[in-house]
């Protein structure tokens, strides 16, 4: 695994002049930024920015109107299916409502990816399923069907799914929402615990600045109403020296003082 | 009592505030400022709160007008004298309403409709399409031993659309061919070919009427519950987690759900046939005195094999449909608990359409073939 992470250099991911809609409907223009190897990159934003849009393009749900989207030195969307399929499954994305597959309990949810992608036997993927399971303290639950779980659970849940493939990238969309202060200060432990463990790559999208602040440091900020990145930095730094004044007053949790939020977009 | 009365004094007019204004007692009252008084003259409005009992929003809505009504008369708004908190609700609303997107006109709204409708249908068709192609090429894959199905979600499909089936198509099945024998033997008997009941029930299910209802109860049965399933599991993210690390939801979701129809489907098929000519069994040695065994010598006899194999072909086919369509409907729904409801009544409805205009196109081609 270091071994693979080691041989390649430069931004795991990078993004150059990407605009992202929807039909006729533009939500963001041009971004450009990196990703580097091993950091915890956070896309921070209003509601309604296009925060989870940016995340679902650099995932593969989403094509971008204009611009490259660079995984691992590759272009994503001009590689063929098979080359993105592989790509693929070096990210683990945990979605914003867990989106564990209803109809398989909480191991099966786990064992999937391997039994898909891999040749390993089925005693083996079970010893990893309990393993990943115990990372997240969800062993208890390995026979639980999604619905049978709370909703910090089913993000536990979620997580270790998303860790299956041991993947380079990892994608949180809001991790922490619906969750109690307690629940979330460990899943954002468990993101530093991980990072250090296995120098995988976090992504998260996020307004939970608590959070934002234990855990991130890189990142880029999205506003809305300009629909492109207004600010690049760790959530710290965007907090105490940028100059932009949405910028430093939504990481304060402040009312902007000019208001230019709450203008609709024309 | 409640109520407002306007009162004028040279340039200054006064709303006299009254009684209770809460939303669950009585109906808002509309402020018409530009009849009251003489407006040329009116340069401000002020309110007199004295006689002014309970209150909630339908006040703000109320002042909120009055405001609106007065700013674009140019009179002075003076909200001085009412409540603290009224004057906050009030602040926080727009002075100007909101612009509303002008409606086409009637002849170009019914075009933009008809327009509406027709994509919306075509892409029905097309989402369709796309997921019957998938299919077929992903049991390409399963027969090259490639495609990535679980067994068990095979298994699982399966046991949904065959053993649980079963009562319900026996049923409706076994209704209709006991109708037909009624009909039948009513209408036979004015040319005393009373004896032709069994042909009539047997030759009409097996080569129709069996393959039909099947159809339409299982797009009613399984067809809505795909296509809700498989809405709700986009609704909740779960294909987005699929198609992510690369499963192909053709072969995980779609093939299982297709086939499990396609296997089942022609057996349900020859159970609705036992059934309906049960039915018609039943009412012809009841209710015209035919003899068990006259009824069975004449069903054998009237209908061939082929007959048989012909409902059996065309309930495969009624089954592709009903997976693709159900399918295919789930996977465009919106993300919303209303749209997994419309995505199964969509789904039920264009399957009985579509079973429909196949049965039609099925007699057409055997008619032209001449078979």
């Amino acid at each position: 695994m270091d071994g693979i992470r080691a041989s390649e250099s430069g931004p795991i991911l990078s993004l150059s002049e990407v605009t992202l809609g929807y039909g006729e409907r533009t939500v963001q223009r041009r971004l450009t930024f990196e990703v580097r190897r091993g950091s915890v990159f956070a896309i921070m934003g209003g509601s309604g920015s296009g925060k989870s849009t940016l995340l679902r393009s650099m995932i593969g749900l989403l094509e971008p109107m204009s611009g490259t989207v660079t995984f691992a030195n590759e272009n994503y969307w001009l590689a063929g299916s098979r080359e993105r399929a592989e790509m693929g499954r070096r990210f683990g994305v945990l979605f914003q409502s867990g989106a564990l597959w209803s109809s398989l309990s909480v191991g099966e949810n786990v064992a999937l990816p391997m039994q898909m992608f891999t040749n390993m036997s089925e005693s083996a993927i079970r010893r990893l399923v309990e393993l990943k399971l115990e990372l997240v303290e969800m062993e208890e639950a390995i026979d639980l069907l999604p619905a049978q779980l709370s909703g910090g659970m089913i993000k536990r849940a979620g997580l270790a799914r998303a860790l299956a493939l041991d993947p380079d990238v990892l994608f949180l969309d809001e991790p922490s929402s619906g969750l109690d202060p307690v629940t979330s200060r460990r899943l954002d432990d468990l993101i530093l615990d991980l990072r250090e463990a296995t120098g995988a790559t976090f992504v998260l999208v996020s307004h939970d600045l608590l959070s934002l602040f234990t855990v991130a440091d890189d990142g880029v900020f999205l506003d809305g109403p300009a629909a492109t990145a207004i600010a690049r930095g760790s959530p710290a730094q965007l907090r105490d020296t940028s100059e932009d004044l949405r910028v430093r007053a939504f990481m304060r949790r402040e009312q902007p003082k000019s208001a230019p939020h709450l203008d609709e977009e024309k | 009592m409640s109520g407002w009365e306007f009162r004028q004094h040279d340039g200054a007019g006064l709303i006299v505030l009254a009684g209770d204004w809460l939303t669950r007692a009585h109906e808002p009252h509309p402020p018409e400022l530009a009849s009251q008084g003489n407006r040329a003259a009116l340069e401000r409005v002020a309110f007199d709160v004295s006689r002014l009992g309970r209150w909630d929003t339908t006040l703000v809505a109320f002042l909120c007008e009055v405001r609106r009504a007065a700013t674009a008369a140019a009179v002075n708004f003076d909200d001085s004298a009412l409540p603290g908190s009224a004057r906050k609700l009030l602040a926080l609303l727009p002075v100007e309403p909101s612009q509303k997107h002008p409606l086409a006109p009637g002849r170009l709204r019914f075009l933009a409709r008809l327009g509406g409708a027709t994509i919306l249908l075509l892409s029905d068709v097309g989402a369709s399409a796309t997921v019957m192609t998938g299919v077929v090429a992903s049991s390409l894959r399963l027969l090259l031993g490639r495609a990535r199905m679980r067994r068990a979600d095979l298994l699982r499909d399966l046991l949904r659309a065959g053993p649980r089936a079963v009562a319900i198509v026996g049923i409706a099945n076994f209704l209709v061919g006991a109708i037909l024998a009624f009909v039948g033997a009513q209408e036979l008997r004015r040319f005393g070919a009373e004896s032709y009941v069994p042909s009539l029930v047997g030759v009409a299910s097996v080569r129709e009427l069996s393959s039909l209802i099947t159809g339409i109860v299982m797009a009613g049965r399984n067809g809505g519950a795909y296509a809700a399933r498989i809405a709700s599991m986009r609704g909740n993210d779960e294909i987005a987690a699929l198609r992510v690390i690369g499963i192909p939801i053709d072969d995980f979701l779609l093939l299982p759900a297709v086939m499990s129809l396609c296997l089942s489907m022609p057996l349900l098929y020859v159970f609705g046939c036992v059934f309906a000519i049960g039915g018609g069994f039943m009412v012809a040695t009841t209710s015209i005195g035919m003899s068990a065994a006259a009824y069975l010598h004449q069903t054998v006899d009237a209908v061939p094999l082929g007959d048989f194999i012909f409902g059996a072909v065309k309930s495969i086919a009624f089954a592709a449909l009903i997976g693709s369509v159900s399918c295919g409907m789930g996977l465009r729904a919106a993300r919303s608990a209303m749209a997994v409801g419309e995505a199964a009544t969509s789904a039920v409805v264009m399957n009985i359409v579509g079973i429909i205009a196949l049965d039609a196109i099925f007699a057409v081609i055997i008619q032209t073939l001449g078979l």
